[in-house]
């Protein structure tokens, strides 16, 4: 039967991590995603006994997650973008070691203290590095709360799958927004630990060792390699991206998260003006679906690119372009959000009035 | 050297000729000290005279005598003692700068029912991981902490440290430490000694056989209160760096004692009450 609740996207989040197992949570208010912490303290712990900790800082909460992660068990985190920054250089080490976890990314504007409302300024930080050395963040950015829902038991799934950590990002709106969600079944906590995780060393197997030291460079050149033929794999089985109306397109929308939704309604109204417009969403932010954009490319006439930021994922789609089309951008930023009107206007700016 | 004969291999065989392992005197009876099998084979990195060799030999023979290697996860910090995964056959995880009781506390929570402990120098826990030493010893976490605290930075090479001394010169205080402007020698243990959360917080050292009986002991007490899950135990060891304090090892365990313990008092700060202590 299905399971249909009305949920704000921060709470549908929690709610959607104690169903998917989760066994230890530990973040550090900061808006606009304390209710995942909130509802977590409310609700995880009587449940599934999922252990729920405030922790004093986003410093101690991303190490706290290394050291449960190193125990083999569900672990995740949450922040806004200032919380976010500081984690970096914990979550570097967890990509290092090699961790499985969910870190939730709730954008707000910057940079600095910047603002409480909505954005996508942090694609940079999430998917071009962050904290320190060559490692990559598999990074799911949802455009519903539906998708927040599934893709938080998703996050787990790749995150064990690859023993790596899975960023889920999205924007402050989406966070606090309300909709209609349909929630998946509880399913159960972790029984075993797997094979790597620290969890004391039985007589017959040789001592774990959770670490991201490798004082030899020919072994931390391993290292890297190691890392490096994991995100090929994953750039070649694990990009996501959604198509709408792209098969007849003239023109193309591309945008993540929330702004793909306003996306779509914009040419949806661009088609009622005769302009043959598509929408391209990348799922994933990494692994980039570079190929699909290169395909389109070559299809259609150009790209607008929109974003909460004032350019990023524009980087990328300009990569995957190759210079076979023109690609204009438009950027709101501060917890400005584009309407689809502004979109359709600066599409007809950009692109029909510049031909 | 000059002319002088070295003592040959061989000669330490003539030596011990007359004992063979079917002598009585080679029984296991007679055995009065041997390696404990929880420390492995692996030749120490530490300089010559230095006290985490030690330390690490107390924490494997308190994990043999109580027969916890299968219980118990160590977190390694940044710093010299970086590398003690190599040493101790148990399972670690290495932690970043400072954060070491942060990962310990994040086992913890998810092991309840293990021995968990991190291994810090006085940087490590008392400068740049000081927020998260008081945090975890505020909230109570059941882990025991060992805080070697040697006054300097060892690992990068002699810098200040927050427990370098008055006047103690290191790399990045040439004319020796000026409290006006680099601030006190941080006594955190008596610091840490005033939360609720902490349950026994002790000062020891190893630099003569008796300081290294005491802490031995020190260091059991702060593993078997963790089965009491009475909040976190701290073992401070004053210890040693002869390299970056410029001296020998026996220089350096005379300057500790005229200098180091005289700021650094050693003994208990904090006890367990009588009676929850059984």
């Amino acid at each position: 039967m299905k399971e249909l609740k009305l949920m704000k996207g921060n709470e549908a989040i929690a709610e959607a991590a104690i169903r998917a197992g989760c066994d230890a949570y530990f973040g550090y208010p900061i808006t606009p995603q304390s209710e995942i912490l909130e509802y977590l303290a409310a609700n995880a712990q009587k449940r599934t006994g999922m252990v729920v900790l405030q922790a004093e800082s986003e410093i101690a909460s991303i190490n706290m997650v290394y050291g449960a992660a190193g125990c083999g068990k569900r672990v995740m985190t949450s922040s806004s973008s200032p919380g976010i920054s500081l984690m970096q250089e914990g979550i570097s080490y967890i990509a290092c070691a090699e961790l499985p976890c969910l870190l939730v990314n709730v954008m707000r504007g910057g940079p600095g203290l910047g603002t409480i409302q909505p954005s996508q300024g942090d694609y940079f930080q999430t998917v071009k590095g962050g904290g320190h050395g060559d490692y990559r963040l598999i990074t799911l950015a949802p455009s519903t709360i539906q998708e927040a829902v599934d893709f938080t038991k998703l996050a787990f799934d790749l995150a064990f799958k690859w023993r790596n950590p899975v960023m889920l990002l999205l924007d402050g709106a989406i966070g606090q927004m309300m909709e209609k969600v349909e929630l998946f079944s509880q399913q159960e906590r972790l029984k075993e630990a797997p094979d790597w995780a620290t969890v004391g060393k039985p007589k017959n197997r040789e001592r774990n060792i959770i670490t991201s030291l490798h004082m030899q460079p020919e072994d931390m050149e391993k290292t890297n390699q190691h890392l490096q033929a994991k995100y090929r794999k994953i750039e070649e089985e694990e990009t996501r991206f959604e198509c709408y109306k792209c098969d007849d397109a003239d023109y193309i929308f591309t945008g993540f998260g929330l702004v793909a939704r306003i996306a779509k309604k914009a040419a949806d109204i661009a088609r009622t003006k005769g302009y043959k417009i598509g929408v391209f969403r990348p799922i994933t932010l990494f692994p980039f679906p570079y190929s699909e954009i290169n395909n389109l490319s070559k299809k259609v006439k150009a790209i607008l690119d929109v974003e909460m930021n004032t350019g990023q994922m524009l980087e990328d789609v300009k990569l995957a372009v190759n210079g076979n089309i023109p690609v204009e951008f438009h950027g709101r930023t501060g917890g400005m959000i584009p309407t689809p009107e502004e979109i359709v206007a600066v599409f007809e700016e950009k692109i029909i009035k510049r031909k | 050297m000059g002319n002088e004969r070295l003592l040959l291999q061989e000669d330490i065989h003539h030596m011990y000729d007359h004992l063979h392992p079917e002598d009585e005197i080679c029984v296991k009876e007679n055995i009065v000290y041997q390696k404990p099998s929880t420390l492995l084979d692996t030749p120490f990195h530490y300089c010559p005279g230095c006290g985490h060799s030690t330390v690490h030999k107390l924490i494997a023979e308190v994990i043999d005598e109580m027969g916890i290697q299968e219980q118990t996860i160590g977190v390694a910090p940044v710093g010299c003692a970086v590398f003690a995964y190599n040493y101790i056959n148990i399972d670690w995880q290495e932690a970043a700068h400072g954060r070491a009781s942060a990962v310990a506390t994040g086992i913890k929570r998810v092991l309840p029912d293990k021995f968990v402990f991190s291994y810090q120098g006085d940087g490590d826990l008392a400068a740049i991981g000081t927020g998260e030493t008081i945090h975890t010893c505020n909230r109570g976490e059941n882990i025991t902490i060992i805080f070697i605290n040697n006054g300097i930075y060892g690992m990068t090479g002699g810098q200040m440290a927050p427990t370098t001394l008055e006047g103690m010169k290191s790399t990045t205080s040439p004319n020796g430490r000026d409290v006006h402007w680099a601030g006190y020698p941080l006594k955190i243990s008596e610091l840490l000694a005033q939360l609720p959360g902490t349950y026994y917080v002790t000062r020891q050292a190893v630099f003569s056989p008796n300081h290294v009986r005491k802490a031995k002991k020190a260091i059991r007490n702060a593993f078997e209160y963790q089965k009491l899950n009475k909040g976190t135990c701290l073992v401070e060891i004053v210890s040693n760096c002869p390299s970056n304090w410029k001296m020998t090892p026996t220089e350096s365990n005379m300057w500790l004692q005229d200098n180091m313990i005289k700021y650094f008092q050693l003994g208990d700060i904090k006890l367990p009450k009588k009676e929850e202590a059984k």
